[in-house]
Order: C-alpha cells, then structure tokens, then sequence
C-alpha cells in the first residue's frame, strides 16, 4: 500500500499515508466495542483483583522513591479501597468508595516521577498476577489522566 | 570506526552520571529517571528522540518534568552497497526542551560509489509544545513539539575530483529542517502513532546536500511511525518517512521501515530494523535495503 512509481506526486503520497493512519484509527475503535467488563474478566474478576493489591502494597511500601508516601497509610484500607477503585475502572460491579482523587491527595506533594513509580510497581504485580499486557494497559489508561488530579508538585 | 571508541568512552561517563538514580528525595540536581519505561523513545537517525527514522514529540531521555535525562546512541545502518553510522548524544531538560548532537559517516561499500564517503554533523533542538503522550489517555489530542535539526555535511571523500556535495549539483553543503510532530500513546490499544510533518530542503538527509538543480526550496514531507507496545520492554512497529526530489543525479525514495526496540532497562534500549533506502544516486540503482541496528545508553 505504501509503494509507489518514482513519478507519484507528494499528495499522492500523502494520501496514501493518511489513509493507512486511518485504518489503525478505526480498527481499536471496533476492538473497543467487545464486552463492557471484559478487562475486569482478564484480571481475574474481584478474586484477581484483590491479588494483584496484595502484591502491589508490599511493592509500594520497598519502593524506595515512594515508600516515605505510604508512612502514616493504613495499608488495609488503602487495599480495600484500591480494590474497589480497579474493579470498577475495569467495569467490575463495585463502587469506589473513598475520596476523590485531587482531596485524597492534596497535602501529599507529589510528583510525577512517584506518580510514574507507583504506575511501574502496579505493572510489576499485574506482571507478576500473569495478566495479558493489552489489559494490563487498558487499566493504566484509565488511571494516568488521574495524574492532573494527584500531582500538585 | 574510531566514533566507537569515542561513544564508548563518554558511554562510561554517562553510567557514572547515572548511578544511585533515586537514593534520595528528588532534587532538581539529580536526575530522577522518573519517565515510565520505553517514553524518551529511542534515537532517531539524526540523533533526535523519536523512533528509527523519525523524530517523535516525545521529550529523550527519563528526567520528568522537575529533572533532566541524557544519553548516547550509535546506530548502523549497512545495506547492499552502503554503510551509515551515526553516533551522538541527547539531552532531556525538565522533560520540555531535547538539544541532540550527532555525526553521520556514510560510506560505499560496493558497486559504483565504493570507498566514497561523507560526513554529517547535526544539531538539534526540540520543544515539547502541548500536551502529554501519557497521560491524557482520556483524551485524543496528541504530545506536541518543535523541532529544528540544523545539519553541515562535511564534505566527500573518495570520489575522484569531488569533495564537496556542491560539485554533485546540491545548492549547500549545509541547511535546516524544521518539524512539528505529534504524538500519541493510545493505552486503550497498546499504541503508539506518530506524525511528523518536516520542512526540508535536504538531499538524503542532508548527506547529498541540500537544495539541487530540480528544486531549491522548502517543501513539507511527512513521516509516519505506528508501534504496537507488546509489554513495558518490548515495542514494535513501522516507520515511513518522505523525501524531497532535488537532485537530477539522485532519484531519491522515500525510506521505510520495520522495527522492534527492545528497553530491558531505563539504562539501555536496543533497536533492530529492516529498513529499505531505495536506490541512492542514479550510478548505482539498485534499491538498498539492509538491517538498521542501534543501541542507546543513558538516564
């Protein structure tokens, strides 16, 4: 589809890229439409879940960059609550039941870079919970805008 | 060859630089390698950041917004009857502005233009404009930058009576490009796109000069990069960029790609690519093709 005689114009060949752009664009628009708590299903449903914040609280709290965050926490309800929160962010039937994002966070001054580190180890325990890539990215999706909420620093 | 041993020496300096990257509560003095893994991109063929051919709008190295990160690269390019290395170095300042230095040695291999060769240097700035290719993933709008590469080509060597491009009918031995490009890591489909739109009057990038007896001005080409991210480490995809026309010597292709970049860590990427050239001057056209393998270090 790319190729073309030593003769095509620069429009021509514009066109052609565009429209092959144009295709990756639409066929994730379809991938997209597949069952609403198909990701939640691929980490495991609540059981998966509640496995993969298991793993991810202790990685938190060895996480050099991020662990002094973590110092006055209660971890259990931080779990409990991280559970809720992925669960339906996967389209799981739960309710987040804590505070909003930006009010949970306001006094803490966090930067990007703990922002990043506790994105890295949430991938480290859906690595280690053997959830696909494709899904485990599709749960980052809908945590990194959160980003404009948490970091103030 | 002697650009190896120069890479490899700085290569030991920037680890130096690099160690113990997060003992410490960020300060502004220390990098903090705080970028997610595989987002400073890998090292264009000018010694951008950016994929393979391109340059990306994403910022090079893993210093986030409150640090800065560095690195190295070398990359070969060896097709039929031509060889390319280019060497360099980029710097990543509060994850907004990238100054990229690097060299390009192009050299015959084969056929009519054997034992020619030709030397480049390249300076580049970027600016991150709008947007972030991360973490707006509630949003369409892409990662936005400016760049400009401003590229000397050093002159010929070799090729009997010539030693400047100028004799192979290019206007200049020395010119600018100027790019915007968009990024967009799309996480909902484990995606990255790239357009890039350059202003170039650059005859194979600048390696045959710039400007030529069929066209002397600024025209706009577009390159394209799709990459699929199969994990944190593992990405793979494919590149397409344009190329202006100038020379009547020269008819000159646009370059393409298929690549796979491989970040075991924040340390260290490594590239490999099929890449296709097309035929490079009307003395030897044959279409050239080879493997495009580079490696980058840094922090």
């Amino acid at each position: 589809m790319l190729s073309y005689s030593t003769t095509t114009s620069i429009t021509a060949r514009l066109a052609a890229i565009g429209l092959a752009l144009g295709m990756l664009f639409v066929q994730p628009a379809q991938a997209q439409a597949a069952g609403d708590d198909a990701v939640f299903q691929q980490m495991g449903g609540k059981p998966g879940i509640q496995k993969i914040v298991a793993d991810f609280l202790p990685l938190l709290l060895a996480d050099p960059r991020i662990s002094e965050t973590f110092k006055d926490a209660d971890m259990e309800r931080l779990g409990t609550l991280l559970a809720e929160q992925f669960c339906q962010l996967t389209g799981g039937p739960c309710k987040y039941s804590g505070k909003a994002m930006q009010e949970a966070h306001r006094d803490m001054q966090l930067n990007n870079a703990q922002f990043n580190a506790l994105a890295e180890d949430l991938q480290f325990a859906m690595e280690k919970n053997g959830i696909a890539n494709s899904a485990q990215n599709k749960l980052i999706a809908k945590l990194a805008p959160m980003q404009r909420a948490i970091v103030t620093r | 060859m002697h650009g190896f041993k120069r890479v490899a020496g700085a290569v030991s300096v920037l680890m130096a630089f690099s160690a113990a990257p997060w003992a410490t509560a960020q300060s502004v003095s220390s990098p903090d390698m705080g970028k997610l893994l595989a987002t400073g991109g890998v090292s264009q063929i000018e010694g951008a950041g950016g994929g393979g051919l391109t340059p990306w709008a994403l910022i090079s190295g893993y210093g986030t917004r409150d640090s800065y990160g560095a690195n190295l690269h070398a990359t070969t390019v060896t097709t039929q009857d031509y060889a390319l290395f280019t060497y360099g170095v980029a710097v990543g300042i509060a994850d907004r502005v990238e100054l990229s230095l690097a060299q390009q040695q192009f050299r015959g291999t084969g056929a009519a233009l054997d034992h020619v060769s030709i030397r480049q240097d390249i300076l580049g700035v970027k600016v991150k404009l709008y947007g972030d290719a991360v973490y707006e993933q509630d949003s369409a709008m892409p990662q936005i930058a400016a760049g400009v590469q401003f590229k000397r080509n050093n002159g010929v060597n070799g090729l009997a009576g010539v030693t400047s491009v100028k004799q192979l009918g290019a206007t200049d031995d020395h010119g600018v490009d100027y790019y915007v490009s968009a990024t967009k890591i799309l996480l909902e489909q484990s995606l990255l796109l790239n357009g890039t739109l350059r202003a170039t009057k650059a005859n194979q990038m600048g390696i045959l000069g710039f400007g030529g007896d069929l066209h002397d001005r600024y025209q706009p080409m577009l390159e394209v990069s799709a990459a699929y991210l199969f994990n944190r480490q593992l990405a793979a995809g494919i590149e397409y960029r344009m190329k202006p026309r100038n020379l009547g010597l020269d008819k000159e292709k646009d370059y393409y790609d298929a690549f796979v970049a491989y970040f075991p860590t924040k340390n260290i990427s490594v590239t490999a690519a099929y890449a296709v050239l097309g035929d490079i001057t009307i003395l030897n056209p044959t279409r050239q093709k080879g493997a495009y393998l580079s490696l980058q270090v840094g922090f």
